[in-house]
């Protein structure tokens, strides 16, 4: 807003108020805000990463990376996950056409994707538990699962609010504040799958490589 | 007692022998606890003020209630927190030679650990969160943070946290391994009890509320700046709290992360932290300090932003060096992410590793000199005003600076292999601490307490507070730097050498000083709220203010400004004034308003029950609480009507009313 | 509330967008783990290539996933997200050639452990 002073030290009042607000939208910070979150969450895996790292060595005369990873099961979780980041782009795509009936689709198989994920995932850690290759077993399965399951934790957390944001578009469409939502969670998403490569790569792969 | 599976089930390791039965400090204790806390609720229901606290308080989501909120809450902890400075100064003046002191090595080991965690994480971070809290929305022009329900929710998680940690004091015990809990000593092993249980648990949910307060105030001040408003315009107390909520998004998060660690160890067995199967103890050290470090920032930052702030203000003049603070700022901020290591020279890195960080750490220490001449050269030549907040700060320069210096010397690896954990350690660390952290917060109390209760604070109690505080902490800490260059350890209940004790009967009068500084605080608080007609500001402005917060009425309105203030130079209200700003009076616009919340509160409590059920091991308390947190937020999120248009009729007689005020005082 | 276009997603963010990125996410996931199943590079120089791919496919999903660009939020993305890096740098490195010193000084012998 553009003011200037219309004489010699006397001000026109209007220099120093905004008369007509444009109201900015409320939740204008929302988006912001919420990266800023993700920043922090990022944070929060470097140091299970940076334990990894220091620990990951640490096999305690137990089995190694080696013994038990499982690549070609690993490439189809990594997969699936990558799919469902594109699915969930073209919930979002959908949404912007204000087209309900696709959004709800292309959510509801993102979901699927997710849960595919963590029942993959699940069924690794299983067996490697039943092998025997436990939490408890060593410091480097004790930081393997940490870090792999808090991915898995935060995929779960997203999986729950999806399905919840269904829901609420189920129910009030797709609003401005169910857009911001939706974006929010885009936002969560992707990010987990960014995660992901750190994994993959760090774990997995680099694990392989010993 | 046999404990059917069924108790056991809902009371895990919780039994009456949890109970203090058999310490007569603590019976007392809670008994005078009880009746304080039994009169308190009469009263309050007496005067039928529930449903006023509710509506006006518990469930407000404006800024300006939350930081009151936080202040009150760093209040009473400080209480607590010094409680426990007294019982250990008389402890170590008492403890020589045959006489064992009146405080057993159990005891004792919990009173130093709750000594810090009290000070650090429920007095200085709420003072430091409630007072940015408070002023950072009105100095930017704004009328909330960007998010008020969080804002309601995360000062409920710290107070959720603060209540865990008074719990363990009449409910089993607190952790006996200092404020930060190395490992081994607090791994399962050797510390199978509540205690550290109490520490995690306390410390991750109150972790949770500070880190969603700097999400908060960060995309406040990044987004809702009024216009015109640069950042090279912000006061300096904005710059300050937006580098500070940086420090506090980039370092809360390492936080948690170590203490799910810890917790994964001590409750599923993993191998991080242990001895044996491949831990490595020495990382939860590396890990924690992480940190550590920055949090020391997080808490000295904001205050160096009040210093300039009143240093301005009572000097009557700009800021000296505007730019140059920014920049200075701005680079401790960068820096203090990259000398954690010098809180632990002796674990053994190393000279390469150890020089790196003491170079930086003593790198760390230019920019914060910076400051001080800059606050110097403010007020060179400025007509200098020795009100309240500008004595706390010259005591501030002259002691924070020696404080520093004493750092800089604990920099030198060397060095500090003699005095690492010595006395001269504590004394540093409470000498920067105290004359930084906690005569910032006396000196912000001071100068905005007129703005958020419309009356000044009583000059002559402040005055009885700050010499007894100031000359108490030097009486109280000089002496522990004698002790430490002798080579005497911290945390010691204990001493042989009869030619110590003298210097800790010093120390521990120094605390009674502080004690009566203390007690003249509160009576200041008590004596201005029965002068308050007196000590009324009418205007809004009692010191000449420079910047936005001053341009409201004392106290604002819950719409902070009827008009969103357009700024044209820094030190904004300075500039209003200086070209005769009128303000209006008419053509009001309804506002949207936030909505009170009960959701910041129930969801702090069943963090507080899921708390203290994995404390006692109480598994079946523990998982309902959670899937009722998680159903209760979820719930939360399907309410969609969280605000509420305040007519323009109502905002209009809130401004006729300051109209009124202002013509009558003339 | 009527209908309106979502304008949060950014204008540019389209179909296109998705495909390249998924085309290119595919093939920095698929190099990589065929590198390590036939072991065609040797260890050494498989490791590097494998963590350069993983850097350009997490910047690949930041830009066409996440559609972060430049003016996103007038820069304050970038912004945090470059501070955030800076972070995260300084944790990981920190923290590994602190406690690779750690190790080396102050673990017994017999147990120094090998960082991966």
């Amino acid at each position: 807003m553009e003011h200037t002073l219309t004489a010699e030290g006397a001000a026109n009042p209007l220099e120093f108020y905004e008369a007509a607000e444009h109201e900015h939208a409320d939740g204008g910070g929302t988006l912001l805000g919420f990266w800023i979150y993700l920043m922090s969450d990022c944070l929060i895996f470097a140091v299970l990463f940076a334990t990894y790292g220091v620990l990951g060595g640490n096999l305690a005369g137990g089995p190694g990376p080696r013994d038990l990873f499982d690549l070609p099961l690993v490439a189809i979780n990594t997969s699936v996950l990558l799919l469902s980041s594109i699915t969930y782009g073209l919930a979002m795509l959908s949404a912007r056409q204000q087209h309900i009936g696709a959004t709800q689709l292309w959510l509801g198989v993102t979901a699927l994707f997710g849960v595919a994920f963590l029942s993959i995932e699940l069924y690794e850690f299983m067996r490697l538990i039943h092998e025997g290759a436990t939490p408890q077993s060593s410091a480097f399965l004790s930081s393997f699962f940490t870090l792999v399951g808090s991915h898995g934790l935060h995929v779960t957390f997203g999986v729950i609010w999806l399905l919840t944001l269904m829901v609420q578009v189920g129910q009030r469409g797709l609003t401005a504040a169910n857009e911001r939502r939706l974006m929010c969670l885009s936002l969560f998403w992707h990010f987990l799958d960014i995660i992901w490569i750190g994994v993959f790569t760090f774990v997995y792969l680099m694990g392989m490589l010993r | 007692m046999e404990h059917s599976s069924l108790a056991t089930l809902i009371f895990g390791r919780l039994s009456l022998d949890s109970l203090p039965l058999h310490e007569p400090i603590l019976i007392g204790t809670f008994t005078g606890v009880a009746v304080v806390g039994v009169a308190l609720l009469a009263a309050l229901t007496r005067y039928q003020l529930w449903g006023y606290l509710w509506r006006e308080w518990f469930t407000s989501t404006d800024h300006k209630r939350i930081g009151v909120m936080y202040m009150v809450l760093g209040v009473v902890m400080l209480l607590r927190g010094f409680s426990d400075a007294i019982m250990m100064r008389l402890q170590q003046a008492m403890s020589f030679g045959a006489s064992e002191g009146y405080l057993p090595a159990h005891h004792y080991d919990q009173i130093f650990t709750a000594h810090g965690v009290i000070m650090i994480f429920f007095v200085a971070m709420p003072f430091v969160t409630g007072l940015m809290n408070y002023i950072v929305p009105l100095q930017i022009g704004s009328r909330d943070v960007a998010f008020p329900f969080l804002n309601n929710f995360s000062f409920w998680m710290t107070a959720a946290g603060a209540m865990l940690v008074m719990c363990s004091l009449f409910v089993g015990e607190f952790a006996r391994t200092g404020w930060l809990a190395f490992t081994p000593l607090s791994g399962i092993q050797y510390s199978p009890d509540v205690g550290v249980d109490y520490w995690i648990w306390s410390l991750q949910i109150a972790g949770v509320g500070t880190l969603l307060s700097g999400v908060n105030l960060l995309a406040t001040i990044i987004k809702m700046r009024a216009p015109g408003m640069t950042l090279m315009k912000m006061p300096v107390f904005t710059w300050t709290s937006l580098c500070t909520n940086v420090l506090i998004v980039a370092s809360f998060p390492v936080l948690t992360a170590v203490l799910v660690l810890l917790s994964l160890d001590r409750y599923a067995g993993t191998n991080f932290f242990t001895n044996d199967l491949g831990g490595n103890p020495m990382m939860y050290v590396n890990l924690i300090w992480i940190w550590g470090h920055p949090e020391v920032y997080i808490l000295v930052l904001p205050v160096f932003g009040i210093y300039s702030e009143v240093t301005a203000t009572f000097s009557g003049k700009n800021l000296f060096g505007y730019s140059s603070m920014v920049y200075a700022t701005v680079v401790i901020t960068v820096l203090s992410y990259l000398v954690w290591l010098h809180h632990f020279f002796t674990m053994g890195s190393g000279a390469s590793v150890n020089a790196f960080f003491g170079i930086t750490t003593m790198i760390i220490s230019i920019p914060t000199g910076a400051k001080l001449f800059n606050w110097l050269f403010t007020m060179y030549r400025g007509r200098i005003r020795f009100e309240l907040p500008m004595m706390w700060t010259i005591a501030f320069m002259l002691t924070f600076v020696t404080g520093g210096m004493t750092g800089v010397l604990l920099a030198v690896p060397p060095a500090d292999f003699i005095l690492h954990n010595s006395l001269f350690l504590v004394a540093h660390f409470h000498h920067v601490i105290i004359s930084g952290v906690l005569f910032g917060a006396f000196a912000g109390i001071n100068y905005w307490f007129p703005k958020a209760f419309g009356f000044r604070l009583d000059e002559f109690w402040g005055k009885v507070s700050f010499w007894f505080w100031v000359v108490g902490f030097y009486v109280a800490f000089m002496p522990l730097y004698v002790l430490g260059l002798m080579g005497v350890t911290r945390r010691l209940r204990h001493f042989d050498d009869p030619s110590l004790q003298i210097w800790f009967i010093i120390a521990a009068f120094g605390v009674a000083l502080i004690a009566v500084g203390i007690a003249a605080f509160l009576v200041q608080i008590y004596v201005s709220i029965r002068k308050r007609h007196e000590l009324r500001d009418a205007t809004g402005d009692p010191w000449d203010g420079r910047t936005l917060e001053w341009s409201t009425s004392s106290p604002p309105p819950a719409y902070n400004f009827a008009f969103t203030p357009v700024v044209h130079d820094g030190d904004a209200w300075s500039d209003m004034k200086r070209r005769g700003y009128q303000r209006p009076t008419s053509g009001f616009k309804p506002i949207l308003m936030p909505r009170n919340t009960p959701a910041g509160l129930v969801l702090a409590a069943l963090s507080f029950v899921f708390g203290f059920a994995m404390v006692w091991y109480m598994w079946s308390v523990a998982a309902v609480s959670f899937a009722l947190l998680l159903g209760y937020a979820i719930y939360h999120t399907f309410n969609y009507n969280r605000e509420f248009r305040l007519p323009a009729a109502d905002i209009g007689r809130d401004e006729d009313e300051r109209t009124r005020l202002l013509a009558a005082r003339g | 509330m009527s209908a309106q276009h979502l304008t949060l997603t950014p204008p540019h963010a389209s179909q296109h967008d998705y495909a390249i990125g998924l085309v290119l996410s595919i093939v920095l996931t698929a190099v990589p783990f065929w590198l390590v199943m036939t072991d065609a590079m040797g260890k050494q120089a498989t490791g590097y290539v494998i963590m350069v791919f993983a850097a350009v496919q997490m910047i690949v999903h930041v830009v066409f996933f996440l559609h972060v660009r430049a003016k996103s939020e007038k820069g304050w993305t970038l912004v945090a997200m470059i501070f955030a890096m800076l972070f995260v740098c300084i944790t990981l490195s920190g923290s590994l050639w602190v406690m690779h010193h750690l190790d080396s000084n102050m673990m017994p012998a017999h147990e120094i452990s090998q960082l991966p």
